[in-house]
């Protein structure tokens, strides 16, 4: 498409400063691109005039020289987050109808700072998997996928769950799109599309208005296409904020200020327990190759040692369920969304969760029904929260010994929709390197490493110490100066 | 104590109580809405008590003051760590399908409540734990033929659940304890125990067994919304219990209801229908810690409760039991009393209190925040009889003009003319006119009928309108009768 939709946020934001372009212009050529590219399936809900609306208002503060760090900068948001009088389905059947006459504080805080709403993009159902494959509004496609647009013979997956802000983000729709993490979704849909993602450290962005899954692990965070993007978007998503009694009271640092590229003397953990059996030659290689990037920065590889990290994969998928089917118990047909009439109480809500809910949903709510049911509540959640603790304290143990901590993002890259379908297992394994670190409330870091043998994009991952997102925002730089990735997917607008 | 007789013997009734308080708060215990009863049907809902997507608690601070107030009121143990669990199951007033409350770790533990009484003993009771928790909305079944209402203004209010250890053993003690916390709660203004407005409800655990025996099954009758239901359907359940248990059958562990228009308690739902809470720590709320200087601070502001009160009544101004226990059972009437007391005769006051006031009270159905008599002017028409102004049987009648009007006493006497006539030459004068208008009745005193004297009293009180002060006019009586 134009030029415009292929800046960067940092030289987009240098562009309008400079008058090259108005906000308008910026988000007419978004608007076009948002049109161009409907064959991923990456909007749920495209706001054009809305956007205008906001572009305009960026250029009437910039004429009085109010403008803000993300003023006229188009950004799509993905439909987990509430957007006051537009449909927020949380890619459900069940919210159908849905929009909230509220704003969630994270996209509030971006609209204070002036960025423009392109519109919703798509997700798994309720933010359960790794695919975008379980949205009531259709699976996203990965731009990435070879073959003719839109007539691809084989479709891949964006990874989810943040799949439709991936897609939208490596097809150059957006500038950027806001993300939420629970056990992987922003980190891996990044690494399956070539971009950079961020989950901060849990409390650090508010969840007051995102669509809870799992409470004590769901985290927001931006999905551009550089690290210094993702730093400048960071920093006007978080924030404390009172009515989120998990949100954090820390200042919130100037994320860009870290990107100063030296990394000398700094302590790169290699955990030995990531080399997992039947890993692909190429993730183990690429992770080698990281290494070497950051050796020669200056940085100093250590192996380290995170022994629990085989027992987060099981205790993530008792706890999540386990939260997310007492947060979901509210999706009931009485009060607002989708209600299918029955005879009785009890039957409206069978009738309207068993057609409201997928099938995806309903397997996590029974899961998570059953490991908090009286009986198996000390053998499951208990022990799983137990086994939580355990994996917090490798960390800690860990960061005595390193200063952040380097892996492959995911096992593999993108793979084909219809893949992986046989087991459910078979999916969950996806998350396996990124869970640990919901699990221990740490931020973790996903970005573009270079392309695997069939040409898909495959990424590193960065986790470091709590509330030290300024050290994944410098050791990133430095990788994607090193990985010089400048590979673009078949698929742009 | 007291047994149930039944066929086979005595039988002993086992109650624990739990009971549910709405705290006195202005906003709702996760939720800025307000908690005003009486409000249009939806007006006080935050998007939080409606559970609308991506909504969060934050607990409110004030609401955790009150119960600790209420905790250390009845003695018991303050707990500086406590957790929120969520308690899930589906209902269509409880919009999240979940209740926030407090599991293994409420933020008070044991206490204990003084039951007094009505024959004027007291036996200290225990208290297991006190817990906050939401409030659900209310469902409204009878405003449609096929549809139920929903009204979510209660929904997310504070409510402390006191819990009773089963010490109770019949329901006259059920009804001293329900009455004794309800006293409480009002002194420390934590809940204004109104029990037809719902803000105070009680579970009735009830169960039987044969002096000596362990526990037997107890059945929970839920949600009894006055002192006198709380009696009645404790001796309905505990005699239903005996009957079935007499007859050979085994009580079966279920929640019931007690039915309020046919006066019976009713199954509510089996153990197979019973729910499981599955219950686990609520993950949008951090554990609640308290500092130990903060729980010391509000034990230093106290108000001075019913039994130090009443001991105080007893020991200071010599009150007998049963008079303090009436006069402490509200702060209102202890204030009351204590005002009209003051620099008086505390018996004398007292006795005006409960017999003169709260009858006539009771009589028009006012409470005494509602007396038209005020504790200034009862003590001012004690002042009157005390220098003599008035007789004690003018001031009744005093009293009652007083009460019609919530004029003054001294502005009444005046403006009667019931001043006591005290005059010494009057009341010879008046008697000397009664002695010499009835010389045969003179006669007839002299030579042994004593019981005349009243007949004297009686027309000098009416020559003087019963203003004569009766002690002079029995003493000038008897000094003429005697010469």
């Amino acid at each position: 498409m134009t030029e415009l939709t292929h800046l960067t946020m940092a030289d987009a934001i240098k562009g309008l400063a400079e008058k090259q372009f108005t906000a308008v212009e910026l988000t007419e050529a978004h608007i076009r691109a948002v049109e161009k590219a409907r064959p991923l399936n990456a909007f749920i809900t495209e706001t054009p005039d809305k956007a205008l609306e906001m572009a305009k208002a960026s250029d009437a503060r910039r004429a009085k020289g109010e403008a803000g760090p993300m003023d006229g900068l188009p950004i799509a948001v993905k439909d987990l987050f509430c957007t006051r009088d537009v449909l927020t389905t949380a890619a459900s059947h069940i919210l159908d109808g849905f929009k909230p006459p509220y704003e969630s504080t994270v996209t509030s805080n971006l609209w204070r700072d002036g960025a423009v709403m392109l519109g919703k993009v798509n997700l798994d159902e309720f933010a359960m998997g790794s695919a975008n494959i379980t949205s009531y509004y259709g699976d996203v496609v990965n731009p990435w996928s070879p073959g003719e647009p839109g007539n691809w013979p084989r479709k891949l997956v964006p990874g989810g769950s943040s799949g439709g802000s991936a897609a939208a983000v490596a097809a150059r729709v957006a500038l950027g799109a806001t993300g939420t993490d629970t056990g992987g979704s922003i980190r891996q849909p990044a690494a399956f599309t070539g971009i950079v993602g961020i989950k901060p450290t849990y409390g650090r962005c508010s969840r007051w208005g995102i669509v809870a899954f799992a409470s004590s692990l769901d985290q927001a965070g931006p999905m551009t296409r550089t690290v210094r993007d993702s730093a400048i978007m960071l920093r006007s998503m978080c924030g404390f904020d009172p009515k989120d009694s998990t949100s954090v009271d820390l200042p919130v640092p100037d994320f860009e200020k870290a990107l100063t590229g030296d990394i000398r003397g700094l302590r790169v953990g290699i955990p030995k327990e990531y080399r997992v059996d039947g890993m692909p030659a190429e993730i183990e290689q690429m992770w080698q190759k990281g290494v070497e990037w950051l050796k020669a920065a200056g940085a100093v590889p250590v192996e380290i040692s995170l022994p629990h990290t085989k027992y987060a994969l099981p205790a993530y998928y008792i706890v999540a369920p386990a939260e997310a089917s007492s947060n979901l118990a509210r999706y009931d047909g009485v009060r607002f969304g989708l209600r299918v009439p029955g005879g009785n109480l009890k039957e409206m809500y069978e009738n309207t969760r068993g057609e409201g809910f997928g099938k995806e949903v309903r397997r996590r709510i029974l899961i998570g029904t059953y490991v908090l049911s009286a009986g198996y509540y000390d053998a499951y959640y208990l022990q799983a929260q137990k086994v939580r603790t355990r994996i917090k304290q490798d960390f800690d143990l860990a960061f005595q010994e390193c200063d952040v901590i380097l892996t492959p993002t995911a096992p593999s890259g993108a793979f084909a929709i219809g893949e992986k379908m046989d087991d459910p297992i078979q999916m969950y394994l996806n998350d396996v390197f990124t869970v640990p670190v919901n699990l221990a409330g740490l931020p973790g870091m996903s970005l573009p490493a270079g392309l695997g043998a069939d040409g898909l994009p495959l990424g590193l991952q960065l986790i470091g110490k709590p509330f030290d997102e300024e050290t994944l925002f410098r050791v990133g730089g430095v990788i994607e100066e090193a990985a010089q990735f400048t590979a673009t997917p078949p698929f742009m607008a | 104590m007291t047994y149930i007789q039944g066929e086979t013997g005595d039988w002993e009734v086992v109650i624990g109580l739990e009971v549910h308080a709405q705290v006195i708060t202005k906003s709702k215990l996760f939720s800025g809405a307000a908690t005003d009863f009486g409000a249009a049907p939806n007006s006080q809902v935050s998007f939080v008590d409606a559970a609308f997507p991506g909504m969060l608690p934050v607990i409110n601070e004030h609401a955790v003051e009150q119960a600790v107030r209420t905790g250390l009121g009845l003695k018991a143990q303050i707990n500086l760590h406590s957790v929120f669990d969520r308690k899930n199951y589906f209902y269509a007033d409880l919009p999240s399908g979940y209740q926030i409350s407090q599991y293994l770790q409420p933020i008070v533990g044991k206490g204990e409540l003084v039951l007094d009484m009505p024959d004027g003993s007291s036996r200290t009771v225990g208290i297991t734990r006190l817990h906050l928790e939401q409030d659900a909305g209310k469902s409204i079944h009878d405003q449609h033929p096929s549809k139920t209402y929903i009204d979510l203004n209660r929904s997310g209010v504070a409510l402390m659940e006191i819990v009773s250890e089963p010490d109770l053993r019949s329901a006259e003690e059920a009804a001293a304890y329900v009455r004794k916390l309800r006293s409480i709660l009002r002194y420390l203004g934590t809940c204004d125990g109104n029990m037809e407005e719902g803000s105070m409800r009680c579970d009735c655990n009830v169960s039987v067994r044969k002096p000596g025996q362990p526990f037997g099954t107890r059945c929970e009758i839920k949600n009894v919304n006055s002192i006198r239901f709380v009696m009645a359907a404790i001796e309905y359940e505990a005699a239903r219990q005996v009957e079935v248990l007499e007859a050979g059958g085994k009580i079966d562990q279920e929640t019931r209801l007690w039915d309020t228009t046919k006066l019976v308690t009713r199954s509510m739902r089996s153990k197979e229908e019973a729910h499981d809470y599955r219950y686990f720590p609520d993950p949008d709320l951090l554990p609640l810690e308290l500092e130990p200087e903060w729980v010391e601070e509000i034990k230093r502001t106290l108000p001075e409760l019913p039994d130090e009160k009443k001991a105080r009544f007893i020991g200071d101004y010599k009150l007998s039991a049963y008079d303090a226990n009436v006069l402490v059972n509200e702060k209102a009437k202890a204030d009351y009393f204590e005002t009209v007391a003051k620099g008086r005769d505390a018996k004398q006051a007292a006795n005006w209190v409960t017999v003169e006031l709260f009858g006539a009270l009771n009589k028009a159905g006012l409470e005494i925040e509602q007396s038209p008599v005020s504790a200034e002017n009862l003590g001012g028409l004690l002042d009157l009889i005390a220098d003599n102004t008035i007789s004690g049987r003018i001031a009744k009648e005093v009293f009652a003009e007083m009460f019609e009007t919530g004029e003054k006493p001294a502005d009444i006497v005046e403006k009667k003319g019931l001043r006591q006539v005290t005059d010494t030459g009057a009341i010879e004068a008046t008697i000397d006119q009664i002695l010499a208008a009835n010389a045969d009745k003179v006669a007839e005193y002299k030579s042994g009928k004593d019981k005349l004297f009243g007949f004297f009293v009686g027309q000098a009180m009416k020559a003087t309108q019963g203003k004569a002060n009766p002690a002079m006019v029995n003493e000038i009586l008897q000094k003429k009768l005697q010469g």
